[in-house]
């Protein structure tokens, strides 16, 4: 049977353009919340957001690294975070120069949730106001959600599979799961995996705040908002930015002497067939699909040490993952820790499954589980478990369950585990 | 150098991410630019936009050198 194991990461987040940066913001507790800049938000409802930090921040992000100064111009935020994760992956897993055999077997899957939402929001605007002779030759290129993958195909002359994953939220982690599966089918032997998002704009700010999805009582203390678990939270604050992973055959990567980070051992997928936005309120479809993914990887709860939960700091879905949580690991959920990371850097939404994914992979190689910030008062139904509440903790962590749900009723989770 | 030129010569560097000094008025966008068709579709509406002209996509298209578009705006603008 073909393994799947990790052989690089790449990262951009509201708190580091890279991954040790990133890593060691979310160790130390920070939040990378803040009033909206990217647009006046004055008379929004929310009007706070977990923004990528431009170039001249201690921590922030410079598009001109990796993204040619054209590309810049004619593609969404979205594409510019995703191209340079991959290229950060790309980089950190050695495989900048791939001979013609390698990169025939090599591919993408990269997605996003919505895709490029400020170019459309804008383009409309040039349409309405000086008309179609007026739109961009680049704007349809230049916003698909496919074009992440598409871009880097061509950038890095990868040939195999160019394939995107649109779920919602859990995109980042259906994108891995899939892809780690067209490595085993033997389509490839090596897959960049993972998510992108970048829809803090107005249009986006507004939908989700009208479909009442989006923190509006900390506008004026955003680093407080973001706070799953706690009694106090009312929604979540949208992140932005890019995860992407480099996944490998197992032998591929041990031949190279590639540095492996963990092995992908279990995916689960399911449907909640339920309601377009509400989490089913028994949470069965978060428990299928986490079973599932415990079966494919051939471990019990009690195997899995950290669990990087969804946690998106909404009033109803927290407690539900919980008590799914809950139910399937019976008494070993008094061993597990289980943190959201969206505390910190907010909801990444297509982007969140690949960049908590990433999370989990640094806690097996570092042996320290990230922190919920802000879980002041804990919800009534979180009693008796290690939500990791406020800093980092040390411990013990062999295997990992990341989850990822999304709008329409769709839940990914993966298990990884450290390599024998 | 004319006014016109400077202008054209700044929206090219902008579009393209080209250095200022590779835009010479004998360049062709394509073979030493590095544009794409679509690139050139997005300069000609920057051009019209710029100077107020309409260039027609016949027109357009034979549009392939910098001098081409400095040419056409000095004969066409208002």
């Amino acid at each position: 049977m073909r393994r799947v194991v990790v052989t690089g990461l790449g990262l951009v987040t509201p708190l580091g353009s890279d991954v040790e940066t990133t890593w060691a913001n979310i160790l130390a507790g920070k939040s990378g919340a803040g009033p909206i800049t990217r647009f006046d938000a004055s008379d929004q409802k929310c009007r706070i957001a977990c923004e990528v930090k431009p170039a001249d921040h201690e921590y922030g992000f410079d598009a001109s690294k990796r993204v040619d100064h054209k590309i810049q111009r004619q593609v969404d935020p979205f594409i510019v975070f995703g191209i340079d994760a991959a290229g950060q992956a790309i980089e950190d897993a050695g495989l900048v120069d791939m001979d013609d055999a390698t990169r025939l077997m090599a591919g993408c899957s990269i997605g996003s949730g919505i895709g490029g939402l400020p170019g459309i929001e804008s383009e409309s605007l040039v349409l309405h106001e000086k008309g179609p002779g007026r739109v961009s030759p680049h704007f349809v290129h230049g916003r698909l959600i496919n074009l992440i993958s598409g871009q880097v195909s061509i950038k890095y002359g990868l040939m195999g599979p160019n394939h995107a994953v649109v779920t919602a939220c859990s995109t980042g982690a259906h994108s891995i799961g899939d892809a780690a599966r067209m490595i085993k089918d033997g389509d490839a032997n090596i897959m960049l995996a993972g998510g992108a998002e970048a829809t803090i704009c107005p249009i986006g700010i507004a939908g989700f705040a009208q479909a009442r999805a989006l923190s509006t009582n900390f506008n004026d203390e955003p680093a407080k908002a973001s706070r799953p678990y706690d009694q106090a939270r009312d929604g979540f604050v949208m992140g932005e930015g890019a995860g992407v992973v480099v996944l490998e055959e197992y032998e591929h990567a041990k031949a190279r002497g590639a540095k492996i980070y963990c092995e992908v051992i279990g995916y689960g997928l399911s449907g909640d067939a339920y309601h377009v936005t509400a989490p089913h309120p028994e949470g069965s479809g978060a428990y299928r699909s986490m079973a599932m993914a415990l079966k494919k990887a051939g471990l019990e709860p009690r195997d899995i040490d950290y669990i990087n939960a969804h946690g998106t700091s909404t009033p109803l879905g927290d407690e539900l993952e919980l008590g799914a949580v809950r139910r399937l690991f019976g008494d070993a959920i008094d061993d597990v820790s289980m943190s959201s990371t969206k505390s910190a850097i907010g909801h990444l939404l297509g982007g969140a499954g690949a960049v908590e994914s990433i999370f989990c992979i640094l806690a097996m190689r570092d042996q320290i589980v990230p922190p919920t910030l802000n879980l002041d008062n804990p919800s009534e139904g979180c009693a008796g478990v290690d939500l990791v509440p406020h800093t980092a903790k040390k411990r013990d962590v062999r295997a990992v369950l990341n989850n990822s749900f999304g709008f329409g009723g769709t839940n990914a989770s993966l298990v990884m585990r450290q390599i024998d | 150098m004319s006014d016109t030129a400077d202008r054209v010569k700044k929206i090219v560097v902008e579009h393209l991410g080209v250095e200022a000094d590779k835009v010479t008025e004998e360049a062709s966008f394509i073979d030493d630019l590095g544009a794409d068709s679509l690139d050139i579709v997005e300069l000609v509406m920057a051009f019209e936009e710029e100077f107020g002209v309409e260039i027609p996509d016949d027109a357009a298209e034979k549009i392939s050198t910098v001098s081409d578009a400095i040419k056409y705006i000095e004969e066409n603008k208002g």
